[in-house]
């Protein structure tokens, strides 16, 4: 058994004393977890349905069931991509493409040195100045294959 | 104090914007953040008062600081990137601004500023009449439901305020998904107090303590300005235990959503606020009846609550004088995908499509010719151009077999592959399928691989067959729109560009 780091199980504590008693708390509860600690662990799930008086297949349902729940821990950055039809009219899918084979890795998947995850999302609004990506927090507009390298860079030369 | 106003919408920041307040800022100046126009390509615009109203100069990037000061900017001086009387640009001064007349104008984050700009009469109005005198006020507005279904508002209200239970909710449906449309973030961003005031006037109206404001978590900026203006709202009295001293609770919170499509779909949101998966609840029981938690709940749109507090303001025959035929008062119309002049377009019902896509946006943004269009989100039909003098006007949509939905425009230049667009939209359907119908979760995959099985010449007219045999299937085997509604992409595709459904050429 391996065993768990305790900054992760006091995350969790938190998350449910914070939001336990709230109506209908599971997706509030697992919100704070991510916001937290970046993915749901496995073993919070457990801890969770305990808390809350819930099944842990009832937990374990409502995480896999949404796409932003994640199950494992991403990179130091999130990249997301939009896919949806607004910025597929500005070519996306040469966007989407050259991201994947840039980094080596396909949508939900991590840089094997933990840098990067490569996220889709279907729409982020941001409709009339496609193709869109957010990195971490920061949205950005007109993103060319070029533009995507120079961010990324960017970025590396921030950390 | 020298003072400018900077966007701190999405998409403004997106382009630059906070790097632009910055520089400002460093220049001394007082930068004030609102909201955006919906003047996208103007983005980051930059505005300042004069005697005859803001003059604004755009797009702005940091870089151009320096030289907007040194022409003197706080004087509205001359330089290449003034635009002039910001509200007297024709893309603007054309519209009809009803229910976004403060986004652009105000600081989101202040409650005083939303005071000084007419906020809160709706409500003040609302207190002084009967839940059953405000719910035939938006009866009598016409207004219709802004998420795509357009059922009269005020008779979903009605529903709710005949029920004999004490323990009532108000929820507001903020889970925008559909691509192309973003409409309720400029409201959530720029505007957030009229939703909030719009939202207590239908608890006060039929009696709920409690709403729910569902946000997409794509949207962390919304998020923030909600939470924001909700503090502030409390602060003020205009939210809690007692609502402006009427006596009245209500009591109001953000929830975040989780990026799930489906949540979109009214029983699935109530679903996913009870913390369960988005699963579509059958109906009957109607939500005005067991909704949340299983008591009497409101769902409106964004934009239908947000239309409210104008409506009481002013009164229903004033919004009810805007638009045509069934379809009353204005549309929050999305330019959106291909276009020169992307934005937020808020019209009285009744303006074509083809004057939205050319007189307001100007074209495509490649300079090539405007394809197809798709109205209404990912379930929405694709329109060709022999279509785009279709007045936008529910009736007239549904005449056509397309629909105006959430008022999404994507258009698309003619590089798009529409069989490679119908593909998706199965692929999409299936990515998001809640899993409750089997036509929606199984027969999507299948859908994508009978296009694939077409496109590659296998057996061609045995797939085009069964490729009607499916949309069929699901347009009358699903519960909700998702599995039910795919077909209108795709059908529509295969009606109005036949020759790209023929087998391709291996290359």
């Amino acid at each position: 058994m391996t065993s768990v780091d305790t900054a992760e199980l006091q995350a969790v504590e938190a998350a449910i004393a914070r939001h336990g008693h709230e109506p209908g708390p599971l997706i509030v509860v697992l919100h704070a977890v991510q916001d937290a600690l970046g993915y749901i662990p496995e073993h919070s799930v457990r801890r969770i349905a305990e808390a809350l008086n819930l099944s842990r297949a009832e937990v374990h349902g409502v995480v896999t069931f949404y796409h932003y729940f994640r199950t494992h821990k991403p990179g130091v950055r999130t990249v997301q991509i939009c896919r949806a039809e607004a910025c597929q009219a500005r070519g996306c899918q040469a966007l989407e493409r050259h991201a994947r084979e840039k980094l080596g890795i396909d949508f939900h998947e991590t840089t094997a040195d933990g840098a990067t995850s490569l996220e889709m999302v279907f729409c982020m609004g941001n409709c009339a100045t496609g193709p869109a990506i957010r990195i971490d927090g920061r949205l950005y507009s007109h993103v060319t294959p070029e533009r995507f390298d120079a961010l990324l860079a960017h970025q590396e030369d921030a950390q | 104090m020298n003072r400018v106003y900077v966007p701190k919408d999405s998409t403004a920041q997106s382009l630059g914007a906070d790097e632009v307040a910055a520089a400002f800022s460093a220049q001394g100046f007082e930068v004030i953040r609102t909201g955006s126009r919906g003047l996208f390509w103007l983005e980051p615009l930059v505005e300042i008062d004069t005697a005859a109203g803001r003059v604004g100069y755009g797009p702005v990037g940091a870089a151009d600081v320096g030289g907007l000061i040194a022409a003197g900017i706080e004087n509205a001086g001359s330089h290449p990137l003034v635009i002039g009387l910001i509200e007297e640009h024709p893309y603007l001064k054309s519209q009809q601004r009803l229910t976004f007349k403060r986004i652009g104008v105000v600081d989101p984050a202040s409650l005083s500023d939303y005071l000084a700009h007419g906020g809160y009469a709706g409500l003040r109005a609302a207190l002084s009449m009967t839940g059953g005198e405000i719910v035939q006020t938006v009866t009598d507005s016409g207004l219709r439901g802004r998420g795509g279904a357009a059922f009269p508002t005020g008779i979903k209200w009605k529903t709710v305020l005949d029920q004999a239970v004490t323990e009532k909710y108000v929820t507001c449906n903020a889970d925008e998904g559909d691509s192309g449309t973003f409409a309720d973030r400029l409201i959530m961003e720029g505007d957030p107090f009229t939703l909030i005031e719009g939202m207590t006037i239908a608890g006060i109206a039929v009696g709920a303590t409690q709403g729910f404001i569902y946000c997409r978590v794509e949207y962390p900026e919304s998020i923030a300005a909600l939470r924001i203006a909700i503090a502030a709202a409390q602060a003020g009295g205009y939210l809690g235990a007692d609502v402006c001293g009427s006596g009245k609770r209500f009591e109001l919170d953000v929830r975040v959503a989780a990026g799930a499509y489906v949540c979109g779909e009214e029983t699935s949101m109530l679903q996913s606020i009870e913390g369960k998966r988005g699963e579509v609840r059958v109906r009957p029981p109607l939500p005005a009846i067991e909704g949340l938690f299983g008591k009497p709940t409101i769902v409106n749109n964004v934009m239908s609550l947000a239309s409210v507090p104008v409506i009481l303001e002013k009164g229903a025959a004033h919004y009810r004088d805007f638009g045509m035929g069934r379809s009353r008062g204005t549309i929050a119309l999305q330019l959106a995908g291909n276009l020169k002049r992307g934005g937020l377009v808020e019209r009285a019902f009744g303006v074509t499509l083809r004057e939205i896509l050319y007189d307001y946006g100007g074209g495509s943004a490649s300079g090539r010719p405007i394809k197809a269009v798709q109205v209404g989100g990912p379930l929405g039909a694709y329109v060709p151009e022999s279509q785009f003098d279709t007045p936008l006007d529910y009736e007239a949509f549904a005449a056509i077999g397309a629909l105006v939905g959430h008022g999404g425009i994507v258009a698309f230049d003619d590089t798009a592959d529409m069989a490679a667009l119908a593909r998706y939209a199965f692929e999409f359907c299936a990515y998001e399928s809640c899993g409750k119908c089997t036509p929606c979760r199984i027969g999507s995959t299948r859908g994508a691989n009978v296009i694939d099985n077409l496109l590659a010449g296998n057996q061609p007219e045995r797939q085009k067959a069964l490729l009607g045999e499916l949309c069929e299937t699901l347009l009358h085997g699903s519960l909700c729109g998702l599995g039910g509604m795919t077909p209108f992409p795709v059908q529509s595709a295969m009606k109005h560009f036949p020759d790209e459904f023929e087998p391709r050429k291996r290359h």
